[in-house]
C-alpha cells in the first residue's frame, strides 16, 4: 500500500516553548536525551513529576541565563526544570 | 495511659508495648503535603529526632493518644513521591513502608498526607503505598485552603475509588485534625499487614498509576477554573529573570546587615552579664589559680562565645522563614542556571545556604540531593560558606581593626567588610565547584534539575518559634560541652606549667601554650601570624569559634590582665593591620573545624572525601593569608 501517513499534528518539544505557551502533553520521549540519564529513568522521574500524556501545561517563568530552567504548570501543580529534560516532552 | 508508651520513642526494634491498644503507623507523602505540620499537630510536644543507625537521615518519632485511648507511635518518613528511592532519605521511606528495616518495627498501618490542593502526585503515591498491603489512610491536609479557592473535594467518592479510608484535616489549626484522630482509632485495632504486591514500577506502571490518579480526581474534584491567584502574581515579580534576581541579593544583603546590626543591643548585653559576672568573681575569690581558672577560664571562655547567639539567632529566623514560605525552591530556581556554570545543581542552593548557619546541617541537607556527583561537590564545598562560627572571628577584628565609619552615608564600612568577607567565601566555593568538575566529572554531563514549586504559605511563628529553640539549644549545649572542654584544655595549656621563682616575662611564656605555639610558629610566620594566633588555632580545630576565646586566655593571661573582655582592644595594640588583615583571610577558608571533617566523613562513606577537603582548605588558607600578608606589607599596612 501507498504511505497513509497519521494525521499529522504540530507536536513540539516543550524545551522549545517560550513563557506563555499553553499546551497538552502528546507524548514522551525520553530516547536519546541529553540528561546523562538512562531514557527509562528519565521517563520515570518525568512521570512521577505529573508530567504524563494528556496533560495540560502552560510555561510561567524562565530563567536570566539561556532563557534556562523553566517553571512549567502542570495542571494545577508548578515544576521548575531545564529545557534539556523538557525536550523529553512533546507538546501540541 | 500516661506511660503506655513509655518506651515508644526509642526506636528500638520490637513487638508493640502491650498496653491498651498500642500500635505502630508511619506518616508518608510527597515533599511539601504539610505532613511536618500534620505530625506537630498529631504528637505536639511528644517527639524525639534521633537518627537511624549508620545514616544521617534523621528518625523522628512522636506519640499520639487517641480519644478512645490508643496509644500510637508514628514515625515521620521523609517526603517522596515514589517508593523507587533514589536517595538515602527516600530509602529510609522504602525500607520502613516495606517493613523492612531492621532497626524499625514494621508500621502496622500507613498515614499517606496529600496537599488538598495539589492532589495529583499525592495520588498516584497513595495508589503506590496501597500495593506495600498495610492498612492505610489517606489524609487531605490544608483543606482549607482548598476551599478557599473554590475547590469542591468528595471525600466520599476519593474514599470509593481508592478503597482506602479518607479525612480532611487543616493540621494548622486547633481542632483541625478532629476527623484524623477519629480514623485512627478505627484503624488501630486493626492491624495485620497483608501480603505487599510491592515492586520497582516500570514507567509504564507509572504512567497507568498517574492516569487512575487523574481519574479519581476528575470524578470526585471539583476545580475552579482560575487556581490560586496570589502565588501566580508573586511569582511574576520573584521568579522575573532580572526583578526576581535583584530581590533576591537584596533579601541576601538584608539578611546579611541584620546578622551585623539588630544583634548588637543584646549582645552588647550579654557580654555587659558576663564582664559583671567576671569582675564579681574576681572580687570574691583570692588571687591565684583558682581566681584565674574560673574568671579566663570558666567565664571568659563560655562568655566569648555565648555572647555570638543573637546573630546566629537571626540568620536562622531568616533561613526558617524563608523555608516556610515556600521562597526557597523559587531560590533555587533563579540559582540553577547561575550555579549551574560554575558545576553545581541548583538544588545546592538551599543546603549552601543553610551551610551560612552551620555546614553541619548544610552538609546534612544535601540528602534532597539525588545524583551523588551533585551531592559530592556541593558537600565539598559547603564549609566555604561564612558559617555562624566564623562570625565571632570576623566581629572581633573587624571590630578592632577596621573603623567604624560610613561609606556614601549609607553602609557601614564594617559590615561592607563583613559583606565582602562572605562574598569572598561564596566566590572561593563557585570556584572550587568549577575546579571539580573539571578535575573529576570532565566528561559526565550534568544530572538534571527538577523541582516543584509549591504554593506561598505565610510562615506559622509557632514552628518557626520552635525550630529556633532547637538551634539555641544546640548552640548552648556546644558552648557548655565541646567549647568548654576545649576552653579548659587552652586555660591548662597556658598556665601551666608555672613560671620559675624569679621569671621576668609574662606566665604565659613559660607555658605549654607557647611551646606547641613555638614550634608551629615558623610554618605560619611567612603568612604574617605571631605565636599567639598559631597557639590559639589548635583548640579552633573543636570549633571555630573557640579561636576567639583562645585568644583571649592568650592574651589576658600573658598580660596578667583580668578584662578578658578587652580582647579587641589589646589585638589592636599587638597586631600590624597586615596580621589582621591575613588573619581574615585565613578564616575565609579555615579547614580546622573537626565536626565538619566528621560530618562529611560520615555523609560521603570514605576517608578521601574527608582528606581531600581539608587538604584543599589548608591549601587555600594558607596562600590566602599569605596573599593578604604581603600584599598588605607592601601598601604599608605592616
Amino acid at each position: 500500500m501507498l504511505r497513509e501517513s497519521p494525521p499529522v499534528v504540530a507536536r513540539s518539544p516543550l524545551g522549545h516553548a517560550r513563557p506563555g505557551f499553553r499546551g497538552r502533553i502528546d507524548a514522551i520521549h525520553t530516547a536519546g536525551n541529553g540528561s546523562g540519564l538512562p531514557a527509562d529513568e528519565l521517563e520515570r522521574r518525568l512521570i512521577e513529576l505529573g508530567f504524563v500524556e494528556g496533560a495540560s501545561v502552560e510555561i510561567l517563568h524562565e530563567g536570566i541565563i539561556g532563557r534556562d530552567p523553566i517553571a512549567v504548570r502542570v495542571d494545577n501543580a508548578t515544576v521548575a526544570l531545564r529545557r534539556r529534560e523538557a525536550m523529553a516532552i512533546l507538546v501540541v | 495511659m500516661a506511660d503506655c508508651c513509655s518506651e515508644a520513642l526509642t526506636g528500638e526494634a520490637g513487638p508493640a508495648p502491650a498496653g491498651l491498644g498500642s500500635c505502630n503507623a508511619a506518616l508518608v507523602g510527597t515533599p511539601n503535603s504539610g505532613k511536618t505540620s500534620l505530625f506537630n499537630a498529631l504528637t505536639g510536644s511528644r517527639q524525639k529526632v534521633a537518627n537511624y543507625p549508620g545514616v544521617t537521615v534523621e528518625r523522628i518519632a512522636g506519640v499520639v493518644h487517641t480519644p478512645a485511648g490508643h496509644c500510637i507511635r508514628l514515625i515521620d518518613l521523609p517526603g517522596t513521591y515514589s517508593l523507587r528511592a533514589r536517595s538515602p532519605d527516600e530509602e529510609i521511606t522504602r525500607d520502613v513502608v516495606l517493613g523492612k528495616l531492621a532497626s524499625e518495627t514494621a508500621p502496622d498501618f500507613l498515614v499517606c498526607v496529600a496537599d488538598s490542593t495539589n492532589l495529583r502526585l499525592a495520588l498516584r503515591l497513595a495508589l503506590e503505598l496501597k500495593r506495600a498491603g498495610r492498612p492505610m489512610m489517606l489524609v487531605l491536609n490544608m483543606h482549607d485552603i482548598a476551599r478557599r479557592r473554590g475547590m469542591e473535594i468528595d471525600a466520599a467518592k476519593l474514599s470509593e475509588m481508592l478503597g482506602v479510608p479518607v479525612v480532611t484535616a487543616v493540621s494548622v489549626r486547633k481542632g483541625g485534625i478532629a476527623d484524623v484522630l477519629v480514623e485512627l482509632d478505627r484503624l488501630a485495632p486493626q492491624g495485620g499487614a497483608g501480603e505487599s504486591t510491592w515492586r520497582t514500577p516500570s514507567a509504564a506502571e507509572l504512567r497507568a498509576d498517574q492516569r487512575r490518579a487523574d481519574d479519581i480526581i476528575r470524578a470526585a474534584v471539583k476545580t475552579p477554573p482560575a487556581p490560586d491567584t496570589l502565588t501566580s502574581r508573586l511569582d511574576r515579580v520573584l521568579l522575573h529573570p532580572v526583578a526576581g534576581l535583584a530581590i533576591l541579593f537584596a533579601v541576601l544583603f538584608v539578611m546579611f546587615q541584620a546578622v551585623f546590626t539588630w544583634a548588637r543591643p543584646l549582645m552588647v548585653l550579654i557580654q555587659g552579664g558576663f564582664d559583671w559576672l567576671g569582675a564579681s568573681t574576681h572580687a570574691m575569690l583570692p588571687a591565684g589559680l583558682l581566681q584565674s581558672f574560673i574568671e579566663n577560664g570558666v567565664i571568659g571562655g563560655v562568655g566569648s562565645v555565648v555572647v555570638f547567639l543573637p546573630q546566629i539567632l537571626i540568620l536562622f529566623l531568616f533561613i526558617l522563614l524563608l523555608e516556610d514560605l515556600g521562597y526557597m525552591a523559587r531560590a533555587a530556581f533563579l540559582m540553577d542556571k547561575i550555579m549551574g556554570g560554575a558545576g553545581l545543581h541548583g538544588r545546592a542552593f538551599i543546603p549552601l545556604l543553610s551551610s551560612f548557619a552551620c555546614a553541619i546541617p548544610g552538609i546534612m541537607s544535601t540528602r534532597v540531593i539525588d545524583n551523588k556527583r551533585d551531592r559530592l561537590t556541593t558537600i565539598l564545598v559547603a564549609p566555604l560558606m561564612t558559617c555562624s562560627a566564623r562570625i565571632p572571628v570576623y566581629t572581633l577584628i573587624i571590630a578592632a581593626f577596621i573603623p567604624d565609619t560610613a561609606v556614601w552615608g549609607l553602609f557601614s564600612l564594617q559590615g561592607l567588610v563583613m559583606f565582602g568577607l562572605y562574598g569572598a567565601g561564596i566566590l572561593s566555593a563557585l570556584g572550587v565547584s568549577a575546579a571539580a568538575k573539571f578535575v573529576f566529572w570532565r566528561n559526565e554531563p550534568s544530572p538534571p534539575f527538577m523541582l516543584e514549586l509549591p504554593d506561598y504559605k505565610l510562615p506559622r511563628l509557632k514552628s518557626v518559634g520552635l525550630g529556633l529553640v532547637t538551634r539555641a539549644k544546640a548552640f548552648l549545649y556546644r558552648a557548655g560541652t565541646t567549647i568548654f572542654a576545649m576552653m579548659m584544655m587552652v586555660w591548662l595549656l597556658a598556665s601551666f606549667p608555672r613560671p620559675p621563682a624569679g621569671a621576668t616575662g609574662p606566665a604565659i611564656d613559660y607555658s605549654l601554650a607557647a611551646m606547641v605555639g613555638k614550634l608551629i610558629h615558623p610554618l605560619l610566620a611567612p603568612v604574617g601570624f605571631n605565636w599567639q594566633i598559631s597557639v590559639a588555632l589548635i583548640p579552633g580545630m573543636a570549633a571555630r569559634e573557640v579561636a576567639v576565646a583562645a585568644l583571649g586566655t592568650v592574651y589576658s593571661i600573658a598580660g596578667g590582665s583580668d578584662a578578658a573582655s578587652a580582647i579587641g582592644s589589646r589585638l589592636a595594640g599587638q597586631w600590624s593591620l597586615a596580621t589582621a588583615l591575613a588573619f581574615l583571610a585565613w578564616y575565609i577558608f579555615a579547614p580546622q573545624c573537626a565536626s565538619t571533617l566528621a560530618v562529611i566523613r560520615r555523609e560521603t562513606g570514605s576517608w578521601k572525601w574527608m582528606w581531600v577537603t581539608f587538604g584543599y582548605m589548608l591549601a587555600l588558607a594558607y596562600i590566602a593569608a599569605f596573599a593578604a600578608y604581603h600584599i598588605a606589607v607592601a601598601l604599608g599596612a605592616g
